[in-house]
């Protein structure tokens, strides 16, 4: 499922929005997934060609390496020696073969459904309806692969070789295989043509680490026996000027934990309500505040009344 | 009762649930990571047995901290997680080794039958195109220029003597380089017949333009021969290699139709569903023309050399095509299953 409406009121903030679309599990949970960005694929497809050409390159110098080997063998008679040349021949043929086509599918058949580029920018496969990624899927998006990207190569090379064609038709030639490479640009879910004929799309690894408790201190006693945050104490009208959007920026605030931006954010806060700001306290302050207002909109939350942010009416 | 009152809102409900349940999602954040960097066989059977357990719960987890928690953060990281583990329990869950077995077990001649109609328009194309060819080269001997390229026509031109072109049929037992040649010819029909696969996906008439083209060559060549006399040690010298890798550019050429007419009419689907319904039933067929290539390119290669008459060069040729149908009509019924 590829729906940009979001599900659920949640704030979500993104690098790119326009990128953001809900995936819906066999489970039938929606997750938020991000559409890999065309420069990503990009960097990912140059990556992997130059790594294909690495190998490639490897394999021929190991060939090289076996000739100088078998002249050393047979005492500079290479004449008398052409079964192995052929050998040496035929197998770096099939190698170039395999490393074309199959570097692909045997990576993005793997458990991270990615090559090596894709690893390196964080990207990966993955079937678009939710469902499993089969091996046939990942087979028709890498054979189309040849012509979106090897035919205009072929195409602009074999053009420029023979020099039979008018500057016209080798033009509209031209477009007309870049129409493929360049189709990703041209829809919202950035599909290469394999993509569309496998009904795949590429999306953005996450990978996020469990923080801490945001407000600690709220759990914590002091020595004398009372909760440091306990020292505070908000009336309702003190919580009602906030609504989602400014708690998670206060989230954000503490969870980074800057003095600077603490002590900005606990003037600005106290000058809403109406406090007199004081000085040296502000992440205890600050955790109080965002346990305090929490607590609140998670009440109303659990009442089926959400607040987006501080514009729109208070529950 | 103040401490008491301030303790009841320090610690929140949403924090509590999550203190509750996050051991579970630790352990499961430690499995997905260890499957990730490729360790999953040095997992404990304990854990791979927990893995589907851990990501429902997981996935209820989520489903009540959206409905209940404000930590943003503690919602980024379970979606992460959520999504790292789902592409794990769905993921590809064969390797090429396993696919491989069940795709020669009959998966790819079921996929051969279910594109039977395709095959019989681009069988229709492929006819047409050579007797266009023939009939093309035989009104006018000129066409045989523009239709061949100028590296298959060494000495197979219109008029050469029948002594030249038998030369080009028999005697190149001593040729050497024979392995060489066989490889670079598989890989050079693979790409054509890729080319013609990947092509349907404008709505397939480039596909049908590269075969017809293709076969028009074929079909100006058979003239030349015809002219001498020599048809039946031509088709023979021809069928050798020619039933196998005709056959695989007819399958892929009828793959591409597939996919072209399964986008230009897409039914009741919509076009992307349609596209890629057809895309993957085309791709099996596709995985099995690279295989009879390379039959097809060491056919060429090492047997149509070293079999030098035109009787046995029949019984080569012919055989292979006896054997591609059976596998193809006969072969993986019993267990057809639907949606395969």
């Amino acid at each position: 499922m590829s729906d940009s409406s979001a599900v659920d009121p949640w704030i979500r903030r993104s690098a790119n929005p326009k990128l953001d679309r809900i995936l819906i599990t066999p489970e039938g949970v929606p997750l938020h997934v991000t559409v890999a960005a065309a420069s990503a694929r990009a960097g990912a497809l140059a990556l992997d060609i130059a790594i294909i050409m690495g190998l490639i390159i490897l394999v021929s110098l190991g060939g090289v390496l076996l000739l100088w080997a078998f002249g050393i063998a047979f005492d500079g008679a290479l004449e008398n020696a052409s079964g192995p040349l052929q050998l040496l021949a035929v197998l770096w043929i099939i190698c170039v073969f395999l490393f074309r086509n199959a570097y692909f599918l045997y990576f993005e058949l793997g458990d991270r459904a990615a090559t090596w580029g894709k690893r390196a920018v964080g990207i990966r496969v993955a079937a678009r309806d939710g469902g499993r990624l089969t091996a046939e899927a990942v087979i028709a998006r890498n054979i189309v692969r040849d012509i979106e990207l090897f035919l205009p190569l072929v195409f602009l090379t074999s053009g420029e070789a023979s020099g039979t064609m008018t500057d016209l038709t080798a033009w509209a030639g031209f477009f007309w295989v870049l129409m493929f490479l360049l189709f990703p640009l041209f829809n919202r879910d950035r599909l290469r043509g394999g993509d569309v004929i496998a009904g795949t799309w590429v999306i953005q690894n996450v990978k996020k680490n469990l923080g801490d408790i945001v407000a600690p201190a709220a759990t914590e006693t002091m020595p004398d026996g009372a909760a440091p945050v306990a020292r505070y104490q908000f009336s309702d009208a003190d919580l009602s000027v906030y609504g989602e959007y400014e708690l998670q920026t206060l989230e954000n605030v503490l969870r980074t934990g800057q003095q600077a931006s603490l002590e900005k954010v606990a003037a600005s806060i106290c000058q809403k309500i109406g406090w007199e700001p004081g000085s040296g306290d502000e992440r205890a302050f600050l955790e109080a505040y965002y346990t305090a207002l929490r607590a609140r909109l998670e009440r109303s939350m659990r009442f089926g009344k959400r607040r987006k942010d501080k514009h729109s009416a208070p529950e | 009762m103040s401490s008491e009152q301030a303790l009841g809102a320090a610690v929140l409900r949403s924090d509590r649930f999550r203190l509750e349940r996050e051991a579970d999602w630790i352990r499961l954040e430690a499995i997905v990571t260890r499957m990730e960097k490729g360790k999953a066989r040095r997992l404990s059977d304990e854990d791979v047995l927990a893995l589907p357990t851990l990501y429902r719960t997981l996935l209820s987890s989520l489903s009540i901290a959206r409905e209940n928690s404000l930590d943003a953060g503690l919602i980024d990281y379970l979606e992460g997680l959520a999504l790292r583990s789902y592409f794990l329990v769905y993921g590809t869950q064969t390797s090429l080794g396993r696919w491989l077995g069940s795709f020669f077990g009959g998966g790819w001649s079921r996929a051969v039958r279910a594109i039977r109609l395709d095959i019989s328009i681009a069988l229709f194309v492929m006819i047409a195109g050579t007797a266009i060819g023939y009939i093309l080269v035989a009104g006018d001997s000129d066409w045989f220029y523009a239709l061949v390229p100028g590296n298959f026509s060494d000495v197979r031109v219109p008029g050469a003597s029948e002594q030249a072109l038998r030369g080009t049929l028999f005697g190149g037992q001593d040729e050497d380089g024979l392995g060489v040649f066989a490889a670079f010819l598989f890989s050079n029909n693979a790409q054509v017949a890729i080319l013609a696969f990947a092509l349907g996906f404008a709505f397939a008439i480039p596909s049908i333009l590269l075969l017809i083209h293709n076969m028009a060559l074929l079909g100006a060549m058979l003239w030349v021969f015809a002219q001498r006399g020599l048809t039946v040690d031509f088709v023979a010298w021809l069928s050798i290699h020619g039933t196998t890798e005709l056959f695989a550019i007819l399958l892929a050429g009828a793959a591409g139709i597939h996919v072209g007419r399964s986008i230009a009419f897409p039914g009741a689907r919509s076009h992307l569903k349609a596209a890629s319904d057809a895309g993957k039933r085309a791709a099996l067929v596709m995985a099995g023309v690279v295989f009879m290539l390379i039959c097809a390119g060491l056919l060429e290669g090492f047997a149509r050399q070293l079999i030098d008459n035109t009787a046995g060069r029949f019984a080569v040729g012919g055989g292979m095509l006896l054997l591609w149908l059976i596998y193809f009509i006969g072969f993986g019924r019993d267990r057809a299953r639907p949606g395969a």
